[in-house]
């Protein structure tokens, strides 16, 4: 039974986490002439302020809430997998072929699903090639998964330039684009594209999948003891592979709204990092689905103040990097205190407990 | 009872930290006084401006990579930098390391809807499409001036610009300044991609090479990205080990391609903006956009009220040499009198016009005749744009 005080222990040691960070941040800031204030007041315009700004955060948002989940599933069942942007770039590579084959033939709604479905198929056969190696030829999967990567990069790079390209597209090799006619939209009365709530309800699904069914009940005995999951029956290679196709396809339907919803054809533009975002968003979210969702938004936040940070502030280009960084540290540090501050702890029914000496390693995280 | 301890352990928490923040609060406080008015009074400011009329004209500029990189986006910072020195009315708004995703569409929208700017120039070529286009059909009374763009008459939004510079001119007369340096006759140059543009500047700098020398060769090596630093090194390397001395690039910072040439004691020309810094023993001569000045004359236009919409500003923004669009480095210590001599003579008549660099018969390096003897292909030709191919006396292969 977890109690109030335990939901409540990972609430407010989150948030303490990102608070610490932006504190953090306020000193960097200060130290480089800048006022704290005046800058978290700009983040905080710029990132949440508006339905206008918010709207920037939402897009950003977007690819990273599906990339996270790529890390973040194949981790309830204890393997390390960071071959996210692989599965996003193959994706959208398998997405603008179905794409392009299909033309304009049939319906757009029926080709944007065949393109979803390509993209889902190819990412998720990636990885599972990664969990495939590490059940039956025992390769690190981190690392396999990892080098998978540039192999997809190489591939696309390959496409792009040769077999795939479009003649047209002279200073930036781009494959054929897409007909605006199958294009993924844009949520109506927004600016921001449909791959935001493919992004939620695949948090949402993956949430259920995990905690809901035997299914993920199953995932998390052999995530946490393998060899008592074996003795218990459980069919642990199946369990990987399909946690590891699951966790591709959704790297690969990112790909597809990539090239669907944005870039309109595949190029080098698929492979800017929102898969190596998604692992930091996945770790930092400690591999919960759902509260991935929210830490994708504050990413989002971040990453769309970059831009004020330049233009208000002077502050230089690598600023939100370091922010970004810092927060994500006091995020992971904050990890290392569950458990620690004891008056989250399950206390059985005591009078009067002796007060605990609050020495100031077991004080709140707000000192990080 | 929880409750009570809970004030309890954090009492001195909430003291100390009041104090601290207090303290921060308080040293900072000056600042913050006189910061925080100008930050949220600058945007409204600007946006209300170029509707009156008159006072500041704000100008956004937007770099793929950092402003220092000392390759392309050093020199269009630059060049933005320069011309907002020169004209007091101008107000710079600049975003570095923008990705050529939606996070351009959002920068350029801040841009616009936060600090009003009236003018874009948005310096990567990959943000054109979709970006770019998408931003201009949303905003029409915004102008965007785009760095190598594709203007098509008709099909993209009048409200877009294109601007580029025929930089081969000054890569041509590099070419003739390393082939009067050189003394094993073999020169290098490492690229990032077969792509138009690329393959434009190893073709003039060879030609301008073999103008004055036709029996040398330039060795090209393709990294396959444009920020390849280790690919790039070992280029850089092996051109040394095979005997080359002048190297030369077309990457997105030739940095590392400077500093290896120099530490491995051959020269080097440069590309983009001025690397003489790098590589002060063994720097040539270089390639140099100038865009201070296309900037200043783009700047002055848009402050004047002309639109591109309706034809008062060319779409198409193109020249070289004499149009002081780009220009050369000045010739470092290793440059002697013969080759300064020639170079400066090819250089006046490329500025007067009587000097084509790509003039019959031109082969290719597999020998397949490009231009027929007695013909010629102008700067402006577009079949230039779409060159595919590498000259005679290029060894390497575009591939794929």
């Amino acid at each position: 039974m977890s109690s109030w005080r335990r939901s409540f222990e990972s609430i407010s040691l989150s948030f303490g986490a990102i608070l610490a960070g932006l504190l953090l941040f306020g000193i960097f800031c200060a130290a480089v002439g800048q006022n704290p204030f005046a800058v978290y007041g700009s983040i905080w315009k710029s990132a949440f302020g508006s339905w206008q700004t918010f709207q920037n955060t939402l897009i950003r948002a977007a690819p990273l809430m599906l990339t996270a989940l790529c890390t973040a599933l194949p981790a309830r069942l204890g393997l390390v997998i960071i071959g996210n942007e692989g599965a996003l770039v193959v994706g959208g590579l398998a997405a603008i072929s179905i794409g392009l084959a299909m033309g304009t033939a049939l319906p757009p709604v029926l080709s944007q699903i065949a393109m979803a479905i390509a993209g889902m198929i190819a990412g998720g056969l990636w990885i599972m090639a990664a969990g495939a190696l590490k059940h039956y030829r025992a390769v690190n999967e981190t690392i396999s998964s990892l080098l998978l990567n540039y192999v997809a990069i190489a591939l696309l790079n390959h496409l792009v330039g040769g077999p795939m390209r479009d003649p047209s597209s002279l200073n930036k090799p781009s494959t054929f684009p897409l007909s605006e006619a199958v294009m993924l939209g844009q949520i109506p009365g927004t600016r921001v594209h449909w791959g935001l709530l493919y992004g939620i309800v695949a948090c949402a699904i993956a949430y259920f999948l995990i905690q809901r069914t035997t299914f993920g009940f199953a995932a998390r005995t052999a995530g946490g003891n393998i060899r008592a999951a074996r003795i218990a029956g459980l069919p642990v290679g199946q369990l990987t592979l399909t946690v590891c196709f699951l966790a591709g396809s959704c790297a690969g339907l990112a790909g597809m709204v990539e090239v669907a919803a944005i870039q309109g054809s595949a190029n080098e533009s698929l492979n800017v990092g929102y898969g190596y975002g998604g692992i930091l968003v996945a770790f930092a979210a400690r591999h919960n689905p759902l509260a991935a969702i929210f830490i994708s938004l504050l990413v989002g936040g971040i990453l769309a103040s970059g831009g004020i940070l330049q233009r208000a502030h002077n502050l230089p280009d690598a600023t939100v990097l370091m922010f970004e960084g810092i927060v994500f540290l006091a995020v992971l540090y904050s990890d290392s205190l569950y458990g620690k501050i004891p008056w989250f702890k399950e206390k059985p029914l005591v009078v009067s407990p002796p007060s605990p000496p609050s020495s100031p390693g077991q004080e709140p995280v707000v000192i990080s | 009872m929880s409750q009570r301890r809970f004030v309890r352990l954090s009492r001195r928490q909430i003291l100390r930290g009041l104090l601290a923040t207090s303290a921060f609060g308080i040293a900072k406080y000056g600042t913050g006084c006189a910061s925080t008015p100008s930050t949220s009074a600058s945007p409204e400011g600007s946006a209300s401006s170029p509707a009156a009329g008159g006072g500041q004209t704000t100008l956004g500029f937007i770099y793929v990579g950092p402003k220092d990189d000392y390759g392309y986006n050093q020199a269009h910072a630059e060049g933005a930098a320069g011309m907002a020195k020169k004209f007091p009315w101008a107000k710079l708004v600049e975003e570095a390391n923008v990705p050529e995703t939606s996070a351009v569409a959002e920068s350029m929208r801040s841009m616009i809807d936060i600090d009003g700017a009236v003018a874009l120039f948005p310096t990567s070529f990959g943000y054109f499409d979709p970006h770019i286009l998408k931003m201009a059909a949303e905003y029409p009374d915004v102008q965007f001036f785009h760095a190598g763009g594709l203007y098509q008459e008709g099909k993209t939004p009048k409200n877009i610009g294109s601007y580029f510079g025929y930089i081969d001119e000054s890569q041509y007369i590099a070419g003739i300044v390393a082939a009067l340096t050189s003394k094993s006759g073999k020169l290098g140059f490492v690229g990032a991609k077969p792509i138009p543009q690329v393959l434009r500047n190893i073709n003039a700098f060879t030609l301008g090479a073999r103008s004055v020398k036709p029996s040398i060769t330039t060795q090209v090596v393709f990294t396959g990205n444009w920020a390849e630093p280790i690919k790039e090194a070992e280029a850089t390397n092996s051109m040394a080990d095979q005997g080359i001395d002048v190297v030369t690039c077309h990457v997105d910072s030739p940095k590392v391609v400077m500093e290896t040439a120099e530490k491995r004691g051959i020269y080097s020309s440069g590309y983009h903006a001025n690397q003489s810094a790098l590589a002060p023993k063994g720097y040539l001569t270089g390639a140099e956009w100038d865009w201070t000045n296309i900037y200043s004359k783009v700047a002055e236009e848009v402050h004047a009220g002309k639109k591109l919409s309706d034809g008062g500003i060319p779409h198409i923004l193109r020249g070289g040499l004499k149009d002081g669009f780009c220009k050369i480095s000045p010739y470092g210590p290793a440059v002697g009198a013969e080759a300064k001599k020639a170079a400066d003579a090819a250089q006046a008549k490329l500025k007067d016009g009587s000097l084509v660099i790509y003039k019959g018969e031109l082969k290719d390096n597999k020998g397949a005749v490009i231009i027929p003897a007695g013909q010629s292909m102008k700067q402006e030709d577009p079949k230039l744009e779409t060159m595919n191919y590498l000259v005679e006396g290029v060894l390497g292969s575009i591939g794929s």
